[in-house]
């Protein structure tokens, strides 16, 4: 048997994909939606086409989501999905992809409420590379850094087009593994901001933050908008766009190949 | 003369001990920086006290009545009950002292729209009816529920101008009202103003929130002084997010005679599940940008709440106060829902004033106090808010109307 990895393999993915000479596809679904057994078989789908897997910790109160993650939210809460889940979810897909990202997501309750170091300690063994909470800006790391950083866990941070210099400067000394560029000032789900000044804020970003790769999300919906995105980006992060396909589905049969199509097509957006 | 120091301040990042915080998105964290500036700057400009003190007065109708409740006082039998009368403002309850404060603020920064949510709709009122003051776009969160059993008060807000947006999600009440506002708010920041209605949320709210509504207790205590010769011995208040509490108890934090208490919605019973009673029940956690008590479950997973009361339906609770509970400069008490409704029949027969349900958990509590206490001793009671808005629900539960559902 292999030693455990003790270091994240984030830096490892966006190297790799550099070499291929493509842009990073991260892919977003909730844990335990519509139920785990099924969110299990979505979950090892995704992984398939992406390079990082965020995998949502549902919440009852998700505050930064849009009505497609919220209701995400709501049926895997319903579904009875506990943390326990969310661990055992991410040490399936794991042990099926020793080499993909994973990202937990969430908020700050549900990990508080175990415990930071607990929390880490599970999501490190589960197999997870890093961690993103929605509402601990830099700010409130003395909550949890420590204990993330005892577990080797990246702790990716958000910026978004309200951030000033100054909290750029903030998030990207806090941060590692990647900064997550919210394109708007919005929710999850909403519509793209203006391409041409997320471009030009990712660029801003990467002159201030010490080399980070920096991925784009909230409101990539079509190839389209994700090939335009790959251009200037290390990464470009799909969340309602597959989550959505859980009920647009007509049974839960049909929701497996609608995601995997849809991933394939937003795969090949990034890589032209 | 009001005193305008800040006392018992926060850290920088508005952390009281370990609760309180910013525990905010991303996008939310500069708007509520350039709150903070604005609220700093605007506390030491004497021209926005002259303008704000004046809407308090004659406005508002400041200052309150401190009202010797004799018959209640000789009904329960024991100390004197003092009754401060947030009741008599203009909109019918303390609400407005902060939206006045927050409206101003607003103004200052140059925001053309306003934002709030509310449990009980007397937020949402005080909010709308600045709005129209200041000629400001409105739009008012609220849970559907909430909306069912506070239907007048949607009705003034609909009145006053004010755009009420019904909110479905997770329990359809206060929590998700706030929930839902704060997702606008991420999305229209740049000329949007979130007026938020109560002592919680991240900082700088549950500081600028105390510091709007302390005229309360600054009134209260020099009227004590002035008609009863000396400081109360308790002085209590309802608890929802804190406000009312937090602008009574206050400026009597350094008063080491005086007992602060805060009385909390214990719903059908502390002990039935089924209450709002985040500081006697819960645990520390992190919503709505603060770290304070909640009531969750073991995976911090937030509960519904219940109260008879709407305002208080929160399962959070102001940080400062879970700090002064912490401290030990804070006692609680919790009263059910059938002692509110008893407390608010006791108090319109006794001395014809009909409370605010929230308001008349903390009768039921100080009128409680006050049997244990001699007729020399004094019980301080807020009485937050005036009864018109529970009209509704104070019949239905006496049986006068037919529930239609
Ligand atoms: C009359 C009245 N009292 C009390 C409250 C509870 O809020 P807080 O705890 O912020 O005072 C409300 C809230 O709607 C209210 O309307």
């Amino acid at each position: 048997m292999s030693a455990p990895i003790t270091t994240s393999r984030l830096p490892a993915v966006f190297e790799r994909c550099k070499q291929q000479g493509r842009t990073a596809l991260v892919g977003y679904l909730t844990a335990g939606d519509p139920d785990v057994s099924t969110s299990r078989e979505l979950l090892l789908a995704l992984a398939e086409q992406t390079d990082i897997l965020e995998i949502g910790m549902p919440f009852s109160d998700p505050m930064a989501d849009g009505p497609v993650i919220q209701a995400a939210s709501e049926r895997a809460l319903e579904a009875g999905t506990h943390i326990a889940d969310v661990f055992e979810l991410t040490k399936n897909v794991r042990d099926a992809h020793p080499d993909l990202g994973i990202v937990l997501m969430g908020y700050a309750n549900v990990p508080y409420a175990m415990g930071f170091d607990l929390f880490s300690q599970r999501a490190k063994a589960a197999g997870a590379d890093g961690v993103l909470i929605v509402d601990i800006p830099a700010e409130e790391g003395h909550i949890c850094d420590a204990s993330l950083k005892q577990y080797g866990l990246d702790r990716i941070m958000l910026l978004s087009p309200t951030s000033t210099d100054e909290r750029i400067q903030l998030a990207s000394d806090c941060a590692s593994g990647f900064i997550y560029y919210v394109s708007l000032n919005g929710i999850t789900g909403a519509d793209m901001g203006d391409m041409q000044s997320i471009h030009d804020k990712v660029n801003h970003i990467k002159a201030i933050s010490n080399d980070l790769p920096v991925c784009v999300g909230f409101g990539v919906k079509t190839p389209e908008q994700a090939a335009q995105v790959a251009q200037f980006s290390d990464g470009v992060v799909v969340g309602s766009h597959f989550v959505a396909h859980i009920t647009q589905a007509a049974t839960k049969a049909d929701i497996k190949p609608a995601l995997s199509a849809s991933a394939a097509s937003m795969r090949k957006a990034v890589e032209s | 003369m009001y005193n305008l120091d800040i006392t018992h301040a926060p850290d920088a990042g508005g952390h009281f001990g370990k609760f309180g915080g910013r525990f905010a998105a991303e996008t939310l964290m500069q708007p509520l920086k350039e709150i903070e500036e604005a609220f700093f700057e605007a506390w030491q400009d004497e021209a926005f006290h002259t303008e704000r003190l004046d809407l308090l007065k004659n406005y508002v109708g400041r200052a309150t009545p401190l009202y010797h409740a004799k018959q209640l006082t000789a009904l329960t039998g024991g100390a004197q009950i003092y009754l401060k009368r947030e009741d008599l403002t203009h909109t019918g309850a303390h609400k407005i002292n902060n939206t006045i404060g927050q409206g101003l603020l607003a103004r200052r920064m140059g925001k053309k729209r306003v934002i709030a949510e509310t449990g009980a709709g007397q937020h949402g009122v005080a909010t709308a009816t600045v709005a129209a003051m200041f000629g400001m776009q409105c739009d008012i969160y609220m849970g559907r529920e909430d909306m069912a059993r506070q239907m007048p008060n949607v009705l003034r807000m609909r009145l006053l101008g004010a755009n009420v947006i019904p909110v479905d999600s997770g329990t359809a009440t206060l929590k998700d009202a706030v929930n839902e506002a704060l997702r606008n708010w991420v999305a229209t920041c740049e000329d949007t103003f979130y007026i938020f209605g109560t002592a919680a949320g991240p900082h700088p709210y549950p500081l600028l929130v105390r510091q709007f509504h302390t005229v309360i207790g600054q009134e209260a205590r020099a009227q004590c002084l002035e008609q009863a010769g000396r400081l109360p011995d308790v002085a209590v208040a309802c608890v929802g997010g804190g406000s009312n509490a937090m602008g009574l108890l206050h400026p009597f934090r350094d008063d080491e005679s005086v007992r602060l208490v805060a009385v909390e919605a214990a719903g059908y019973g502390l002990d039935s599940g089924q209450h709002a009673a985040s500081l006697a029940k819960g645990k520390a956690g992190i919503l709505h940008g603060n770290l304070t008590y909640l009531l969750e479950n073991d995976e911090g997973q937030v509960k519904g709440t219940h109260s008879i009361s709407a305002g208080l339906d929160y399962p959070g609770v102001g940080p400062e106060l879970a700090y002064m509970l912490e401290q030990g400069r804070l006692e609680l008490e919790a009263s059910s829902d059938d002692e509110a409704l008893e407390a608010l029949q006791v108090l319109t027969r006794s001395e014809g004033i009909i409370p605010a349900l929230e308001s008349s958990h903390a009768l039921a509590a100080g009128t409680r106090l006050a049997e244990s206490m001699s007729a020399d001793q004094i019980v301080l009671i807020n009485l937050s808010g005036r009864g018109d808005k529970d009209m509704n629900t104070v019949f239905k539960s006496l049986g006068w109307l037919e529930d239609e559902s």
